[in-house]
């Protein structure tokens, strides 16, 4: 397993294209953790942003303007970067856990428990997942708790195909014949052996698994089903559109949040791809 | 086609449906215990009139009983009452519906451009032509559909004024006829760009990989061995074996473009189902919300119906003997 992590991240190296969205990636955590330690949350709060000029476009001042309340976008394209990249991480954490619990289960019990496991997964697969966060999102309260529920609620049926086809090939291995006529548990059989042949995949799942949760909490926000209380990306858009940001051609206002989503989702992609290349041998182009 | 195929894919698909309604009962009555308090919040009922709201909103009795005189509405069509405008909730849906039918229909034909894009570039892997279409596909698959929408609107209707800002014609037209149809498609050309270009790289990437997979197999050699044009050999033997991964996704695909259509339709404002989600969201106007999503679900569900169906007859092999 560890010579297999070792390996895998020396063959992930030479790929230009990952360590590009490695480093841009890193820049941006690096971001959302140091805000709170150069910035004030009160320097975006409106009150105290009344001396400010409204609707300034890029100066030395405002790097990337000032907003409809004279509160400066680029501060608050920072302060979002915590807010997105959590609700990201957390939402598909939430997904990768439910998404292995049922994969796992419905793989390894088989039978009855996995044909229903399946037929619920298939319901969750076909039912269109952004109106279903949308209804999911609209009759609960409006808090980033609620946001990270409803990804992981409604995106995890993906992980939970996958994982259970990959613990059905391992299942069906000498090895683990071998270790169960030695007399191994189930929970023994799930830890040892099928665990670690999940994980790897897993993992390139996962990081493909973030930018779609981060794509998903923006377009709820701009819906505006996010945190009201919070600024994420999507929320900054929603304001940007609502005020008239395009109307009055104020794009330091509503490009650069689309440009930070661009980089980090486009970073999260190539790199889950890249992951994903190493890790199956059979996605690898000749 | 098999006939046990057939059944099954079809008592899949209904089994789906019973589930949104089940879901879409429990979601608006269940998690949401009392609707009508949480929706006339603050504005100074007597229970007297709460009580007439719950009788006329189906929410009186037991949650059996709304389960049940629920699903019989359904059953006649009846979608309940829209709590801001007071109409059928079903009356505004059938108003919106065609614009979204023309508006995602249209876009969705524009993306499958993607497909021929896709073949292209898996055909020639490794060609300058196949890396530029897959880093501009990837490109446009990470921006969030509206966010396109709001550039798009930035640059040619705000900026350079070469489209109009949004609707289905201009406010207070008096066109009709020819002039009126053209005046809609005016209109209508940012927004279905705009969708067009939010997922035509999901085609582009899919049809790629597909012809990837059939470049590999061995009946392509023989084909060339026979001496065809390697022209023909894509055409005729390529092609349409790379095409059934390109069904399965347009069935996905199909509730994507829908969905994308409810942030772009409101950039817009398209009169259409995405309008009226965002409308329903701001109010919050639960019965319309309710409504929206079971027709979306809907929709979706049977195309994926259609797909699966399409794909036993185009792979026999699928759906068995």
């Amino acid at each position: 397993m560890k010579a297999n992590v070792s390996n895998a991240w020396s063959r992930l190296r030479h790929d230009r294209l990952a360590m590009i969205s490695l480093v841009v990636l890193v820049g941006f955590v690096v971001m959302a953790v140091i805000t709170p330690w150069v910035s004030d949350r009160d320097d975006i709060r409106a009150i105290n942003t009344a001396d400010n000029p409204t609707w300034a476009s890029p100066s030395s001042q405002f790097i990337l303007g000032t907003d409809y309340l004279g509160r400066s976008v680029a501060l608050q394209i920072m302060w979002g970067s915590r807010v997105s990249l959590f609700v990201g991480l957390a939402a598909t954490l939430l997904t990768i856990v439910i998404g292995t619990v049922i994969g796992l289960a419905s793989g390894f019990f088989g039978g009855w428990t996995d044909a229903v496991l399946m037929r619920i997964t298939d319901w969750f697969l076909v039912i269109p997942f952004l109106p279903t966060a949308i209804v999911l999102a609209a009759v609960l309260n409006r808090s980033l708790w609620t946001i990270v529920f409803v990804i992981g609620i409604t995106s995890w049926p993906s992980t939970a195909r996958l994982v259970r086809s990959q613990v059905l090939s391992v299942r069906s291995r000498l090895y683990v014949d071998r270790a169960r006529a030695l007399g191994a548990g189930r929970a023994h059989l799930v830890r040892r052996h099928i665990l670690p042949n999940v994980t790897p995949l897993v993992m390139a799942s996962t990081t493909l698994a973030v930018p779609i949760s981060i794509l998903t909490e923006t377009t709820l926000s701009f819906l505006g089903l996010g945190d009201p209380t919070q600024v994420s990306w999507g929320f900054i858009l929603n304001e940007a559109r609502e005020k008239g940001a395009v109307d009055r051609g104020a794009w330091w206002y509503y490009m650069p949040p689309g440009v930070a989503i661009v980089m980090v989702v486009l970073a999260f992609t190539l790199l889950g791809r890249a992951m994903e290349t190493v890790l199956d041998p059979r996605l690898r182009e000749t | 086609m098999r006939r046990r195929f057939v059944i099954g894919k079809i008592l899949g698909a209904l089994s789906t449906l019973v589930f949104v309604v089940v879901f879409n009962f429990f979601l608006f009555r269940v998690v949401n215990d009392d609707p009508i308090n949480s929706m006339f919040r603050g504005r100074n009922l007597t229970p007297e009139q709460l009580d007439r709201l719950r009788v006329k909103f189906n929410l009186d009795g037991t949650k059996w009983e709304q389960f049940v005189a629920y699903v019989r509405q359904l059953l006649h069509g009846d979608l309940g009452y829209s709590l801001k405008s007071s109409r059928p909730v079903s009356t505004v849906i059938a108003e919106a519906i065609w614009p979204t039918i023309l508006l995602v229909g249209t876009s969705t034909l524009l993306a499958m451009l993607g497909i021929a894009l896709g073949y292209r570039a898996g055909w020639r892997r490794g060609s300058t032509f196949d890396a530029t279409a897959t880093s501009v596909s990837m490109l446009t698959y990470s921006m969030p559909e509206y966010w396109i929408g709001m550039v798009a609107l930035g640059v040619f209707a705000a900026g350079l004024g070469w489209f109009p800002v949004g609707g289905l014609n201009d406010p207070g037209s008096t066109l009709t006829g020819l002039e009126r149809i053209l005046d809609q498609l005016h209109h209508m050309i940012l927004p279905a760009t705009v969708l067009a270009v939010a997922y035509i790289g999901e085609y582009m990437i899919v049809a790629r990989s597909a012809m990837i997979d059939t470049s590999r197999e061995d009946y392509l050699q023989l084909a060339r061995a026979k001496g065809l044009r390697e022209a023909d050999v894509r055409k005729r033997h390529a092609q349409p074996n790379a095409l059934l991964p390109v069904v399965s996704l347009s069935a996905i695909n199909f509730g994507f473009v829908l969905s994308g259509a409810i942030a772009v339709e409101s950039i817009f404002s398209w009169p259409g189902i995405g309008q009226q989600t965002q409308f329903a969201i701001a109010g919050p106007d639960f019965p319309m919300l309710q409504g929206l999503f079971l027709l979306i679900s809907a929709a979706v569900i049977l195309a994926n119906l259609a797909a699966d169906l399409l794909y036993g007859y185009l792979d026999p092999r699928v759906a068995g003997r």
